[in-house]
Formats: C-alpha cells, structure tokens, sequence
C-alpha cells in the first residue's frame, strides 16, 4: 500500500493486523507495601497493536508495564494479584522468569547506557541467548541500532563507552538493546522524555514500523504521542482504568467516561 | 545599593572560624602521623641497609638483619589474601545480589559489622582451638593466616558489599530486563564496575593485618626461627612479633634496631597500600559510567 500515510490507513491497516489477544489482564491490582498503585484492572492487547497508555502521574502506568515482565520481583514492597496471561499463559506459570523476559522488551524514561562499549551494549542480549558469531552479532548491532535512528552517528566509534553518550542518544541505544532481544513484545515507558523532538518523530516511525512484527504497549504523557501512535488506548487514573477505548474514539468521537475526553483535551491532570 | 549589612559580617566572620577550627582538626590528626614516621626515620634510619633487609638476626637477635621475619610477614599476609579474599568477596556478593533485603539479612549485616569489633586476641585463641587443635595445622603459617582471615573477613565483606552497591541499580535491572539472569548480570555488569573498588578495598583491609601481632604469637609465628619458610605448614618469624621481642624480651639490643624494624614494618605496609592504590588506577581508567 503506498497511500498516504493518514490516520484513515493507519487505522484500516490496524484492523488487518490487530488479531489475537497477545496480553490478557484480568482483575490486576498491585500495591507497595500495602500502598494501593493500581486497582482491578482487566484489558486486553491484541497482537501487532500499538496500546497506548496514558495518564497522569501517579496513576499507575509504570506499575502496570513491571507487572507485565514480573519486574515486581525486583522490589522487595511490590505485590501484585490477578492474572496476566502472556501468549494464553499466566506470566507466573512460567517457571523460567528470564524466558518471559527475553521475549518482552523495556525501555524506561531514563535512559540507561550499561558502561561498555556501544556494540557489546546492544550484543549484551543476543551472546545471553548463545549467539557467538561474530558476523551475526554484527549484523543484529547494525540493525538494532539502524532500527533505533542512531547507527549513522556511531557507526564510526562502536568501541567507545555507551554510558558516555549523550542522554537522547543513550535513550536510542536503550532502544536498540530492547531491540536486540527480538522481543514479541516491546514496553516503552515515555521512552521520549530524554529525546529531542526530532528523534522523537524518527523513533515513532521506527514503531510504526515494528508494529507489523511485535506488539508494543506505549505508556506516555503526551497525549498526543498516543494519538499518532496507538490503536487502542487505556486512560488510567489514580490507580483505576477509567477507560479503554479505540484511540480516535477518545479524541473525536464518544468517550465511555467523561473525564476521559477531559484529560485528553489537557482540562486537568 | 548592595552595602554589607552587619549580618553579613557576621555570617563572614563565622564562616572564618568554622573553616580555620575544621583546618586545626585536620592538622591535629596528620600531626601524630608525622611525628611518629619522623621519630622513627630519625632514630631508626641510620639501620636501614639492604643488608638488614636480606640477613638474619645474628648474636641472640642484638644484631644482624630482619630477612626471615620480613619473608615470613609476607607470606602471612599473601596466604590471609588467598582465603579471605574468595570467602568474603563471595558473601558480600551473596549479601548484596542475592539476599532478599528482610530482617534476617540486615540481622546478618549487623553482625558482620560487630564482628569487625571483636579484639584480635579473641580471634588468637580461636585460631589456637580451631585451626592449631581441631584441624591438626599445628602453629604453622596456614593456621596463623587463617586466624589473621577469619579477623578480617568482617571488613573485607563490608568494604566489598561498599562497592557492590555503588553500581547503580538501574544497571542491574536493564540486565535483568533482557532475561540476564542474577549470575550473568554479577558477572556482565556489576563486578567488571566494582572489581577495583573491591580489590583496593581488600588489599588496603588485609595488609593492614601485617601489623598484628596477638592473632599470629600463638598459632605460626616463632621467636626465632633463622630458617625462611618452606611451605604454609611451617612456623615463620614475622616483623610485629620479632619487634615485640626485640623491645620486650632480649636484653641489650641495641636503641636503633627496634626503629629499624618498625619502619621496615612500615614501609611494606606502605608498599602494599601503594600496589592497591596502582591497581585501583589501573582498573578505574578502563571504564565508567
């Protein structure tokens, strides 16, 4: 399809690709040490989609994308109840975390460059899963980090040390680690705050594009990032899920709950 | 239009006293320092001599050289290295990586840190019934540098456990987040980022331990003992002991020779603090974050 990329495509392309049901929440509730962060929260998302989360701070959008992965089990305070069923399978039936975590992706909003070299950061994870060649390695490096728009600015120094970069240039190169796992699944946690706008849109091209392959889920305080990114968008609230709604639908057309189109329309939070 | 009001004088004027008290506090504290290298470089330089350094006592220990206890303190404190140095390094990794942050764990962080405070003749006798007796070292250089292991095990596992937590957690977690598991993210990321704080931290901590005397008089270290050590099963003289002997126990040493021995003891404390502070250099230009 060669069409003009307007949001009437984007949409009936989404319609083609959206299929099965990748993640699958259902009455989710996580507290910290008591402290309630998210309340009863079912949805699903649906492979090849963009879901899109947005929200105020503190509403529980990072909360949610840990339960995913079972990052809970990094903090000690953490607990979660209900179910999250990954591929049709509960993520804590799998008896081997860092298999679930190999196939999910996560890119945090500061970014984080491991202190080695560019190269051995985005083959930190395909030597995890055994990959040894040092043809194949080369080419995932170059790819993920075509994919994450900052090949061409480092393609001449990949020996020099990731944790020197630049905060949006780290911020790609997180990206591209994410990448480097072969994810089916990609968490971004507003991925965008350390990234100039111009990079920004570069990325959010480079989304639009791994849609095809992997399901994204994309939590961000720009609500208008959802709205050109995500299909489907949750609007989470102080710990709730006020809505779940097809993303135009919550700018244009008929909003479930009214403090949604509020939101939206930068009335509060 | 911006005159100094009287309050600011004052704030100046007490910004002075607070300063020049912290300075007199610092020169109060090298002061000591000074003085005791400067006694002992007066009084027991002119003994200084290659020769001391590479003979043995000789005439019931009143003259000669210092070799065999010098030999036999580096032994002591290369064989305290070589065990201490896996045990505590794996338990503060355990500590920091592995152990879920409970009231057990921070119970068990207490008690290393209090036992750093048990006095070294307490270790002595220890290392007499545990190592000399139960496992049949006999006094030997393995059982007095196990003793000498055993008493720093402590502040090797905290000063270990110091640098382990000075990588930051997010790396950790990025590491985690692409299904590393805890043993390829300890190995990947966080030791290559702390191994020279460690080293530094474990070298200056051990070598600190050639200057103890009590742990080692009753389970390796000999009097007397011309002979250098063949293996860590036999018995060594070693430079703390041989000083206490020569100033306590042999009559008619000469005045110098003590100083001598001291600042010997000194300097290869020094020397060994010198190697850890190169290999921290060495390490450190290598990397950071």
């Amino acid at each position: 399809m060669t069409a003009i990329d307007t949001g009437q495509h984007q949409r009936s392309a989404d319609e083609g690709l959206a299929g099965d049901v990748k993640i699958d929440v259902r009455n989710l509730s996580i507290g910290y040490a008591g402290k309630s962060a998210l309340r009863n929260v079912s949805l699903e998302i649906r492979e090849h989609e963009i879901f899109g989360i947005i929200g105020p701070a503190n509403s529980g959008k990072t909360s949610f994308l840990r339960a995913l992965n079972r990052m809970d089990e990094f903090t000690e305070s953490m607990t979660v109840d209900g179910a999250i069923r990954f591929n049709g399978r509960d993520v804590r039936e799998w008896r081997n975390a860092y298999a679930l975590r190999r196939r999910i992706g996560v890119v945090f909003p500061l970014p984080v460059g491991l202190p080695m070299s560019i190269y051995d950061n985005v083959a930190l994870a395909p030597r995890l899963s055994g990959i040894r060649k040092k043809q194949q390695l080369d080419d995932i490096v170059e790819r993920c980090l075509s994919r994450a728009a900052l090949w061409d600015e480092v393609r001449d120094r990949l020996g020099s040390l990731g944790s020197l970069l630049s905060g949006g240039q780290q911020q790609r190169l997180t990206i591209a680690r994410a990448l480097s796992q072969d994810p089916e699944l990609l968490l971004l946690d507003e991925f965008s705050i350390a990234v100039d706008p111009v990079t920004t849109m570069r990325i959010e091209d480079v989304l639009k594009e791994l849609r095809r392959e992997i399901t994204i889920v994309l939590v961000t305080n720009l609500v208008q990032q959802a709205r050109r990114l995500a299909s489907r968008t949750a609007f989470f609230l102080m710990g709730e899920c006020v809505e779940v709604n097809d993303t135009e639908a919550m700018f244009t057309g008929t909003v479930k709950d009214p403090r949604t189109r509020e939101y939206v329309e930068g009335r509060f939070g | 239009m911006f005159e100094a009001t009287e309050l600011n004088f004052r704030d100046n004027r007490v910004e002075w006293a607070v300063k020049a008290l912290f300075l007199l506090m610092t020169l109060l504290l090298i002061l000591p320092v000074l003085l005791i290298l400067g006694v002992l470089l007066y009084r027991g330089g002119p003994v200084l001599s290659w020769e001391f350094l590479f003979t043995q006592p000789t005439n019931g220990m009143t003259a000669g050289g210092v070799l065999p206890a010098l030999v036999g303190t580096i032994w002591l404190v290369v064989v305290a290295l070589l065990a201490s140095v896996p045990i505590g390094v794996a338990a503060a990794i355990y500590l920091s990586e592995y152990a879920p942050q409970n009231a057990l764990t921070r119970a068990i962080n207490l008690a290393i840190i209090n036992l750093a405070g048990v006095p070294s003749i307490v270790h002595a006798l220890f290392g007499v019934g545990a190592f000399v007796y139960f496992f049949r070292f006999g006094t030997s250089i393995l059982a007095a540098s196990l003793t000498l292991a055993i008493m720093t095990l402590p502040v090797v596992i905290v000063s270990t456990l110091e640098s382990l937590r000075a990588v930051p957690h997010a790396f950790r977690e990025a590491c985690w987040n692409m299904g590393a598991t805890r043993w390829q993210t300890i190995w990947r990321v966080v030791l290559p980022n702390s191994i020279s704080g460690i080293l530094t931290g474990v070298i200056l901590e051990v070598s600190r331990t050639a200057g103890e005397t009590a742990p080692i008089m009753f389970t390796g270290a000999a009097m007397f003992m011309p002979l250098l050590p063949r293996s860590v099963f036999d018995q060594t003289m070693a430079l703390s002991l041989h000083l206490y002997t020569i100033s306590m126990n042999v009559p008619d040493v000469p005045e110098a020779l003590p100083y001598g021995v001291a600042l010997v003891l000194i300097g290869l404390i020094l020397s060994m603090n010198a190697i850890s502070i190169g290999f921290r250099t060495v390490l450190r230009s290598r990397r950071k974050w």
